[in-house]
C-alpha cells in the first residue's frame, strides 16, 4: 500500500469509440471478450433462477392440492393423453438437443449447421406447439376447461367416458368431483406459461435463424447463442417436471 | 488511524463545469430515450420516480384532507378506498421498490466498483421503459376509474367481489417487476463480474453490499409475485379455481404468494437506503464505517431473513397457530442484523469528526425514525399484540416509519449527498438543512399520532371514523401539510441549483469512493483510465495522503 494514488494511467486502453484496438463484438464498457462471455452468461444463469422462482409459485400450489385432493387429480390426470404427452418430451428433449449442436456448430463456425440446428429447433419447437393445441382442443371439448362451461361428467359418470372407462375410474362424490376443476386450471396455467415461454423461445430463434444466415454467430461470437440454449434447456426441464407431475400423477 | 482531520484544504472551486461530460455528449431527446449510459438512464429514472412521487403524494395528501373530519365529506367511501389503493400501488411499486437502486444504484453502483457502465446497459434501458409502461398503465387505471382492492389484491376480493380496473393495475405491476428484475440482474452481475482490478468483495463501498442483497430479493421475490397476480388475472378473466373456495381452492394460497414477494420488497425498499446512511454517516464523521463486515454481512442476513417471514402479514388470517409461532420468531430474528447496523452507525459517529450537512441531518433522521419504526414492528410480530393492532393505524404508522421516515429520508440524503456529482453543482446548504428539519418535523407530526390512534383502535381504510380520533387526525392532516411542504422546498431547491448552484468540483465532501475521485459530472465512460483500488474503503487517511501529494504537485 505504498502507492496512494487510486488511479494509475495507461493500464488499458482509453474508450474512446472507436474498434480499433478490439472485436467489433466486445461491447465498449467491457475490458475483454472473456469478461463480456462471463458477464452475459452469469446474467443468464440469474434470470434463469427467478424464471425457476417463477414456475416455483405453480409448482407450490400444484403441491399443496395435489396432497389435498389427490382423488381428483388423479381422475383429471386419466383424461390426459399420457401418449402424446411422451411424445412432446421427445421432441423437446430432441429440440434441446439440436440446440446444442448449434452451439457447437457457432463454436467451431460452421454457419451451415448452425443454421439448420436453428432451424431444426424450431421446426421441433412448432411441432411440439402443434401436439400441445391437439390436447388443449380436445380438453376444450369435453368440457374440461376451467370456467363456467367446465362439466363434471366425466369424474361423476366415469362408465359414459372413454378415458375414464380406459382408466377403470370409479365415480366420484360430488365435492371430490369438484376439486377436478382445480387439477385442469392447474394444468392450463402451467402449461400454458410454459408454452409461452416456448413461444417467445420460438420468437428469438427466428430473429437468430436470419441473423446466423448473415453469419453473426460464427465469427468467433457465440455468447448469444449460448445463452439462449440455457433458456432453451430450462424451459425443456420445466416441461420434463410438468410432464411428470400432470400426465403420471397416478401411474406409477 | 481511521479519524483524521483535514490535512488540506479541498481542492480550489474549478470556475466552471467541465466542458466534456455525460450531460454535455448530445442534448436532443433521442441522445436520452435512446441512451445505454448507465448515468443518463439513472436521471430517465430520477425523473420519472418524481414525477410519481409527485401523483402519489398528492393522493395522500386527499387521504389526510379526508380524515381531517370524522365524515367522510371530502370523497365518498368508494372514492376514498380507490384514492389509498392507488396511493399505495404507486408510491411501492412506482416509488419505494425503484427508488435507490434505478436512481443512484444505476448512477453510482459502475462508478463504486471502477466500470464504465453496468454490465447489461440494453437491459437497463429496457428495464426504464419497462418502468414507464408499467406507470402508464397505473395512469391509465387512474383515468379509467381506478381500483380499490388495497395495493394487497386480497382474494377473493380482487377476483369475485370488486367491479374496478383490477386488470390493469396486475399488468402494471406484472410489468414493473419485471422492470424490477433486470435492474437486479444488472446489479448482480455487474458488482460479481464487473469490479476493478484490487476491487475485492470487502473493499466494496457497503452501498454497493446493500444493493447487492436487494437485488437478491428482486431476482428471487419478483417473479412470485408475478406468478400469484397472473393466476390473479386468470381467475377473474376465464374463472380457473386457484384462489376459489368454491372450487376448493384456497384464498390464503394469494396471499402467501403474495407476501413471499411483498415481504422481501420491503427490504428492497429499505436496504438501498441503509447503504446510503452508512457512505452519508461515514463521510460526515470522516471515519470507516464501525464494524463494516458486520454492516456487509448484516445487509445480506435480512436478504435472507427476509424470505423467511412473510407470513407474519398474516396472522389473523386463519393461518395454523403453530405456523403463527414460528413466523413471529424468525420476525424476530431479523430484528436482528438491523440492529447492528444501527448500532455500528451509532459508533461510526463515535469520535468522529462530525459535520451537519444536509445529508447527514436526514441520515440522523434515518437512524432515529428507521429504529421507532422497527422498533413497532416488533409489536406487530409478536403473535398477541398483533391481533389487537394489525388493521389499525398502527400498522399505517409502523411502515410510514420505516418506508417514509426511513426509506424516504435516505433516498433524499443520497440525493443531497450525490447531487454534487450528479449535476456539478451544490444545492444551497442552508435551506436544505433548513429542508430536512422541517420534513422531519411534519413526519412526526403526521405519523406519531398514528400509533396512538392505532393503540385506541381506529382502523386502516376508512374514509369515517368516531369523532373522538378528530383531534389526533387534526395533528396528523397537519403534520402532512408541513411534510409536503418540506417536500415541495427540496424540490424547488434542487431545481434552482441546476442553474444557479456553485459548481461542485470533485470531491466537495472530500469522500472516499472511486465516484469522488473523477469529475463532476463524470465523463460518460466514468474514468479516463482503468481506476486500481489499492486502499480499503472508507480510508480518510488515504485521501489525506492523496490531497496531500495533489498540492505538492501545484
Amino acid at each position: 500500500m505504498t502507492n496512494s494514488n487510486a488511479i494509475v494511467p495507461g493500464v488499458l486502453a482509453p474508450s474512446s469509440g472507436d474498434h480499433g484496438e478490439h472485436p467489433p463484438h466486445l461491447l465498449h464498457h467491457f475490458q475483454s471478450v472473456e469478461q463480456q462471455a462471463d458477464a452475459t452468461n452469469f446474467a443468464m444463469w440469474l434470470f434463469l433462477l427467478s424464471e425457476v422462482m417463477f414456475f416455483g409459485g405453480l409448482f407450490t400450489a400444484y403441491l399443496i392440492y395435489r396432497n389435498w385432493y389427490i382423488p381428483a387429480f388423479v381422475a383429471g390426470a386419466h383424461q390426459l393423453n399420457v401418449g402424446l404427452g411422451a411424445l412432446n418430451s421427445v421432441l423437446l428433449i430432441l429440440s434441446s438437443f439440436s440446440l446444442v449442436m448449434g452451439v457447437w456448430c457457432a463454436e467451431n463456425k460452421r454457419k451451415g449447421g448452425l443454421v439448420l440446428c436453428l432451424i431444426l429447433t424450431f421446426i421441433l419447437g412448432l411441432g411440439f406447439l402443434g401436439i400441445k393445441s391437439i390436447e388443449y382442443a380436445e380438453k376444450i371439448e369435453k368440457h374440461h376447461f376451467p370456467g363456467i362451461h367446465y362439466s363434471l361428467s366425466s369424474f361423476l359418470d366415469p362408465g359414459d367416458d372413454e378415458a375414464a372407462r380406459a382408466a377403470g375410474d370409479q365415480p366420484l362424490p360430488l365435492d371430490m368431483a369438484r376439486h377436478t376443476e382445480l387439477y385442469f386450471s392447474l394444468y392450463f396455467a402451467m402449461t400454458g406459461m410454459h408454452a409461452l415461454h416456448m413461444i417467445v423461445g420460438m420468437g428469438i430463434l427466428v430473429f437468430m435463424i436470419v441473423r446466423a444466415r448473415g453469419g453473426a454467430y460464427t465469427a468467433g461470437h457465440v455468447n448469444f447463442v449460448r445463452n439462449f440454449s440455457l433458456y432453451w434447456n430450462l424451459v425443456d426441464i420445466v416441461w420434463i417436471y410438468l410432464f411428470a407431475l400432470l400426465y403420471l400423477v397416478s401411474r406409477h | 488511524m481511521s479519524t483524521s482531520t483535514l490535512l488540506c484544504p479541498p481542492e480550489p472551486i474549478a470556475p466552471s463545469l467541465p466542458e466534456d461530460n455525460y450531460l454535455s455528449r448530445g442534448y436532443g431527446l433521442r441522445s436520452w430515450l435512446l441512451t445505454r449510459d448507465h448515468k443518463r438512464i439513472g436521471i430517465l429514472y430520477l425523473i420519472s420516480l418524481s414525477v410519481f412521487f409527485l401523483i402519489g403524494g398528492t393522493l395522500a395528501g386527499l387521504i389526510r384532507l379526508e380524515l381531517l373530519t370524522p365524515q367522510s365529506d371530502l370523497m365518498s367511501a368508494d372514492t376514498y378506498n380507490k384514492v389509498f389503493t392507488m396511493h399505495g400501488v404507486i408510491m411501492i411499486f412506482l416509488f419505494l421498490v425503484p427508488s435507490v437502486p434505478a436512481t443512484l444504484g444505476n448512477f453510482f453502483i459502475p462508478m463504486m466498483i471502477g466500470a464504465k457502465d453496468l454490465a447489461l446497459p440494453r437491459i437497463n434501458l429496457l428495464s426504464w421503459y419497462l418502468y414507464i409502461i408499467g406507470g402508464v398503465l397505473v395512469i391509465y387505471t387512474m383515468v379509467a376509474g381506478g381500483v380499490d382492492t388495497g395495493w394487497t389484491f386480497t382474494t377473493p376480493l380482487s377476483t369475485h367481489y370488486v367491479n374496478t380496473n383490477v386488470l390493469s393495475t396486475c399488468l402494471a405491476i406484472f410489468i414493473t417487476g419485471f422492470s424490477s428484475i433486470f435492474t437486479g440482474l444488472n446489479v448482480l452481475v455487474t458488482v460479481h463480474k464487473m469490479r476493478a482490478p484490487g476491487m475485492t468483495w470487502f473493499r466494496l463501498p457497503l452501498f454497493v453490499w446493500s444493493l447487492y442483497a436487494a437485488s437478491i430479493q428482486m431476482v428471487l421475490a419478483t417473479p412470485v409475485v408475478a406468478i400469484a397476480i397472473t393466476l390473479l388475472a386468470l381467475e377473474r378473466t376465464i374463472g380457473i379455481g386457484i384462489f376459489d373456495p368454491t372450487k376448493g381452492g384456497d384464498p390464503l394460497l394469494f396471499q402467501h404468494l403474495f407476501w413471499f414477494y411483498s415481504h422481501p420488497a420491503v427490504y428492497i425498499m429499505i436496504l438501498p437506503g441503509m447503504g446510503v446512511i452508512s457512505e452519508v454517516i461515514s463521510t460526515f464523521s470522516r471515519k470507516r464505517v464501525f464494524g463494516y463486515k458486520a454492516v456487509a454481512f448484516s445487509s445480506v442476513a435480512i436478504a435472507v431473513f427476509g424470505f423467511f417471514v412473510w407470513a407474519h402479514h398474516m396472522m389473523i388470517m386463519g393461518i395454523s397457530n403453530y405456523a403463527v409461532l414460528v413466523f413471529s420468531l424468525l420476525t424476530m430474528l431479523v430484528a436482528v442484523p438491523s440492529a447492528i447496523k444501527i448500532f455500528n452507525w451509532t459508533f461510526t459517529l463515535h469520535k468522529g469528526s462530525i459535520t451537519f450537512e444536509a445529508p447527514m441531518l436526514y441520515a440522523f433522521g434515518f437512524i432515529g425514525l428507521f429504529t421507532i419504526g422497527g422498533m413497532s414492528g416488533i409489536f406487530l410480530g409478536s403473535a398477541g399484540t398483533d391481533v389487537h393492532l394489525t388493521e389499525t393505524f398502527f400498522i399505517v404508522a409502523h411502515f410510514h416509519f420505516v418506508m417514509v421516515g426511513g426509506m424516504l429520508m435516505a433516498f433524499l440524503a443520497g440525493i443531497h449527498f450525490w447531487w454534487p456529482k450528479m449535476t456539478g453543482r451544490m444545492y444551497p446548504e442552508r435551506i436544505a438543512q433548513v429542508a430536512a428539519i422541517v420534513t422531519f418535523i411534519g413526519f412526526n407530526l403526521t405519523f406519531f399520532p398514528q400509533f396512538i390512534l392505532g393503540v385506541l383502535g381506529m382502523p386502516r381504510r376508512y374514509a369515517s371514523y368516531p369523532p373522538e380520533f378528530q383531534i389526533l387526525n387534526v395533528f396528523s392532516t397537519a403534520g402532512a401539510t408541513v411534510l409536503g411542504a418540506g417536500y415541495l422546498l427540496t424540490a424547488i431547491y434542487l431545481v434552482w441549483s441546476l442553474k444557479y448552484g456553485a459548481v461542485a468540483g470533485d470531491n466537495p465532501w472530500q469522500a472516499t469512493g472511486f465516484e469522488w475521485q473523477c469529475q463532476s459530472p463524470p465523463l460518460t465512460e466514468n474514468f479516463t483510465e482503468m481506476p486500481i483500488m489499492d486502499h480499503e474503503a472508507y480510508d480518510y487517511a488515504w485521501l489525506d495522503r492523496k490531497n496531500a501529494r495533489a498540492a505538492e504537485m501545484r
